[in-house]
């Protein structure tokens, strides 16, 4: 068994020794450069750019603005396209735009032959705007009169969605009812992968080619066409290692401007990278939204009624849009299923930093909310947290009717089980009552919803290709995309154990290359294990059964009385070594009267998707006076079915866990009221999280394989990014008995809210 | 526009003596780049935030980005390539970032390794909490830095010839 053992990754030598070769460090240090001239108003209408001044630098070759880009717009979200126009992504980008929607919108790109001549041409650039009244928040955004920044969205309305089971008015009418009520509020934030968005294009053949630090080849490649108008075939795109995305990159970022760009100047290579602060401004960013959250409880905690309102704040362009929040809200009535609900979703356009998708997908907003809002609820009532949640929870058996998701195990018991014994919770708990003093310790928790892949909602569709080699090796290609969590090392552990074969004989191709690897939609919506271990499956499974059907003509045995077993051919019968693997490919290939390379490709379509949950639960020391929080130890438990490789899933789980600290305790991007500007860009002042700011992360699991999977497995590459939030906020409600309404609690939140307390 | 201005400097870049010609705008990042391919050297954010461009320069360990790359004249250079042996062997640190799991993405990967490399040539053994304080001058969004705290400690260990802990905590 090769699945369950925790196999250095595959990359890691590489990436030590700096072999590991990332867009940057393949691009030609010759390579043309572009910068981009982004707009200093928030909104504003472009009446002018003069390029006089910015053309007499040495060194600029051209200067292209967003009067001679195509009219044309596209849609940029990396969702699989859909063939049904009802279905497709807002399409509201150009590549340049004379109608600036947040303050750093691209209103020109210059391309000169270094660097230095770029960024002095686009200082040189004058640009003569009509500034129009802009909108930051979403409450205001969608007033009457408010700012408007798309025209077919009244209101700044992208979408609406809501749920209704139930009559929430007659049930609340019941006599005796409790009602808890709360505003719940989450930061924009950003994704921060160390490696900024960058990208380069050339054309070679009458071909455009693109190499981009992506998340989605195929994806970026159809969006790159559409946004030049081009048929998708005469675009090539290139992916090498990415240092990081996080979602980030799984939207078409800068490269169809660059591929633009190329094709402006006579095909010449165009690098196009971003910098950190246009990373900030310029790429996306986490939908802040805002939770109104009221429920209706019997004073045993018994949810009779239940109201949610979820307001996304999606920044100036659609991108991945109403998606991130209705996923949220979908949730709510899954997780603690209630007889009567209302739920409605707004995402409502701002002039703020494009919201998109980021590691959770509008999961660790709805978490933050719904977690908190529990805790408030079992402070009302005088219950235990986790006592209480045990009693509400979804139940064993559970199946969401769109979803089909089945809860086919105990998890969330079992979960919570482990995580309190781990931390000690209920000694714990007792301890912290009822304390004084200026330091305070606190102990809290906090449960996760997640599903895995994205069917029923889009398309799951993976192809995979093995290719053998004559000493019986194999390639394996995917466009499932390496960007960091250990995908083509899990990968090639399952297409081990399926074709029998030595892990060490799996080569697996990392670069994806829209001209050579298969199609697949990649790495997003945490699928990869679950989407592409069916696939991998398929492909192996039906490969061996080709090998064995061509090791008869060598071996006179029948393919049922044959297998593969560690790169053999065996009988099955008496466990004998008819020929080895290396043998028969090789015997195979140079076959005088019949041969044939032996290769494999299948394309796997996904109609199911899986739960995947857990907990979390942390101790935090507060010290009152300084206003300041201290994680004193934290835990993720999580349920991700089988794990193919515990010492990777264990890493996935510090980086989420690591992450959901920061959107607690620190990071937030923040705006200038009066120009919309971004203040802090960069990561001085955006406060991401250091070595000194963790404690020790723990990572536990419960292994309850998936029987809708192809290996036992379901999502974990974002859910540990969903429950550290709330579960710190529920140990400083614990410690001090201020119940926080929004993250990051930050110590200027801390003070003011110990200060209306009376703390201070 | 100022006309640009070159100087020849020289320099040891992992352990070999090198001669270029340098634009004197240029960072040590730029010219360990686009010169002499060392594309360890990470670009994250090239104002020395993140740590990502970290080399050591005559036993310190600096940001590379916010190093002229002038002032590296006379100076001997290390970056992770440098850190490999003749026939492909591991050093003792980055050995131990493959064995515990400390490598994701990789981006910040080399910077770490330096760093620490940087502080382990002490020889002393380090708290967990000045480890924290030796390491924060890199940032990681993958890791958490659970696992590089691992990998360096084992590191520690090893060198100093220290039974290492069982619990990692």
């Amino acid at each position: 068994m090769i699945i369950g053992k925790s196999i250095p990754r595959i990359d890691a030598y590489d990436k030590v020794t700096g072999r590991a070769k990332y867009t940057d460090d393949l691009c030609d240090k010759n390579a043309l450069v572009a910068k981009i001239k982004h707009a200093d108003a928030a909104h504003a209408v472009v009446k002018a750019v003069d390029v006089t001044e910015a053309q007499k630098i040495p060194g600029v070759v051209k200067i292209v603005t967003c009067f001679d880009v195509p009219r044309h717009t596209f849609p940029t979200a990396g969702h699989p396209w859909s063939t049904d126009p009802a279905h497709q992504d807002v399409a509201d980008r150009n590549l340049l735009t004379d109608h600036v929607r947040y303050y750093g919108d691209d209103v020109a790109a210059v391309i000169a032959e270094d660097e230095v001549a770029a960024s002095q041409a686009v200082r040189a650039i004058k640009v003569e705007y009509e500034e129009l009244p802009f909108v930051l928040d979403v409450q205001e955004a969608m007033k009457d009169g408010a700012p408007q920044l798309h025209e077919k969205f009244p209101n700044n309305i992208l979408s609406h969605t809501q749920i209704r089971k139930g009559n929430y008015e007659e049930a609340i009418k019941e006599p005796g009812l409790i009602k808890i009520e709360g505003w719940y509020d989450t930061p924009t934030v950003q994704h921060c992968h160390i490696e900024n968005a960058v990208c380069y294009a050339w054309e070679e053949g009458g071909r455009i080619h693109v190499t981009a630090s992506t998340q989605i080849p195929h994806i970026t490649r159809r969006i790159i066409a559409q946004a030049l108008g081009v048929d998708w075939g005469k675009v090539r795109l290139v992916k090498p290692f990415v240092g990081g995305g996080f979602g980030d990159k799984q939207d078409a970022l800068y490269e169809p401007l660059c591929a633009f760009l190329t094709t402006q100047v006579g095909g010449r290579l165009v690098k196009l990278e971003c910098s950190r602060e246009e990373t900030f401004i310029n790429c996306r960013v986490r939908h802040a939204i805002r939770y109104h959250l009221i429920s209706w409880v019997r004073s045993d905690g018994t949810l009779v009624a239940r109201k949610a309102d979820c307001y996304s704040n999606q920044g100036a362009y659609a991108s991945h849009g109403h998606g991130v929040c209705a996923k949220g809200m979908n949730s709510i009535p899954q997780m603690y299923p209630c007889p009567n609900m209302e739920c409605d979703s707004w995402t409502v356009f701002t002039n703020r930093q494009v919201a998109g998708a980021m590691r959770g997908y509008g999961m660790p907003q709805v978490t933050f909310a719904l977690e908190s809002h529990t805790d408030d609820i079992c402070r009302k009532l005088g219950l235990d947290p986790v006592a209480y949640r045990r009693r509400t929870v979804m139940p064993v058996g559970f199946v969401d009717e769109f979803s089909k998701n089945e809860l086919y195990s105990d998890t969330f018991n079992q979960v919570m089980d482990k995580g309190a014994e781990y931390i000690d919770f209920e000694r714990k708990r007792k301890e912290y009552e009822n304390q004084t003093g200026d330091i305070r310790r606190g102990i809290g928790m906090s449960l996760f919803w997640y599903n895995t892949a994205v069917w029923p909602i889009s398309l799951e569709s993976v192809s995979c290709r093995m290719v053998m080699n004559q000493d019986g090796s194999v390639q394996l290609q995917l466009a499932e995309t390496e960007i960091g969590q250990g995908a083509d090392t899990a990968f090639a552990q399952m297409t081990a154990e399926t074709l029998g074969i030595p892990f060490e004989k799996v080569h697996v191709v990392t670069s994806q290359d829209t001209d050579v690897t298969p199609f697949g939609t990649s790495a997003y919506a945490s699928r990869q294990t679950y989407a592409a271990g069916m696939a991998i499956r398929d492909c192996a499974e039906a490969f061996k059964k080709h090998i064995l059907e061509v090791a008869y003509t060598y071996t006179r045995m029948q393919p049922y009385l044959m297998d593969i077993v560690d790169g053999n051919i065996i009988r099955t019968t008496d466990g004998r070594v008819l020929m080895t693997l290396a043998e028969l490919a090789a015997t195979k290939l140079y076959d005088l009267q019949n041969s044939e390379h032996l290769t494999m490709q299948k394309t796997t379509q996904l109609k199911s998707n899986a739960y995947s949950f857990g907990c979390c639960f942390a101790e935090v020391e507060v010290d009152i006076p300084m206003c300041s929080v201290k994680v004193l130890d934290i835990i993720n438990v999580h349920d991700a079915g089988t794990l193919i490789n515990p010492a990777l899933a264990e890493a996935q789980v510090h980086g989420g866990m690591s992450m959901a600290i920061g959107y607690a305790l620190s990071e937030k991007m923040l705006y200038d009221e009066k120009t919309g500007r971004l203040l802090n860009g960069n990561l001085l002042d955006y406060k991401l999280s250091t070595t000194m700011d963790h404690p020790h992360l723990e990572a536990q699991f419960v292994e309850n394989p998936e029987p809708t999977s192809a290996y036992g497995t379901k999502s974990l590459g974002e859910p540990p990014a969903l429950p550290a939030a709330p579960a710190i906020r529920n140990a400083i409600l614990q410690a001090t008995g201020v119940a926080f309404d929004e993250v990051p609690m930050r110590p200027h939140l801390l003070y003011r809210k110990f200060a209306e307390a009376g703390l201070l | 526009m100022t006309k640009k201005q070159y100087k020849m400097i020289t320099c040891k870049i992992n352990g070999k003596e090198r001669t270029a010609v340098v634009d004197v705008r240029a960072s040590l990042t730029d010219l360990l780049r686009n010169e002499y391919s060392l594309t360890s050297v990470k670009k994250g954010c090239e104002v020395g935030e993140c740590g990502a461009c970290a080399v050591i320069i005559d036993g310190e360990c600096f940001n590379s980005c916010i190093y002229l790359a002038i002032w590296a004249d006379g100076k001997e250079i290390t970056t992770v390539e440098g850190l490999v042996g003749p026939d492909g062997e591991l050093s003792d640190v980055q050995q131990a970032f493959v064995d515990e799991t400390a490598v994701q993405c990789g981006f910040c990967t080399p910077g770490f390794i330096l760093e620490a490399e940087t502080f382990l040539q002490k020889g002393k053994i380090y708290t967990d909490e000045e480890l924290r304080k030796l390491l924060s001058g890199h940032l990681c969004r993958c890791t958490g830095y659970e696992n590089i705290m691992r990998a360096v400690k084992k590191a520690m260990y090893v060198r100093n010839g220290v039974e290492a802990e069982q619990n990692n905590r």
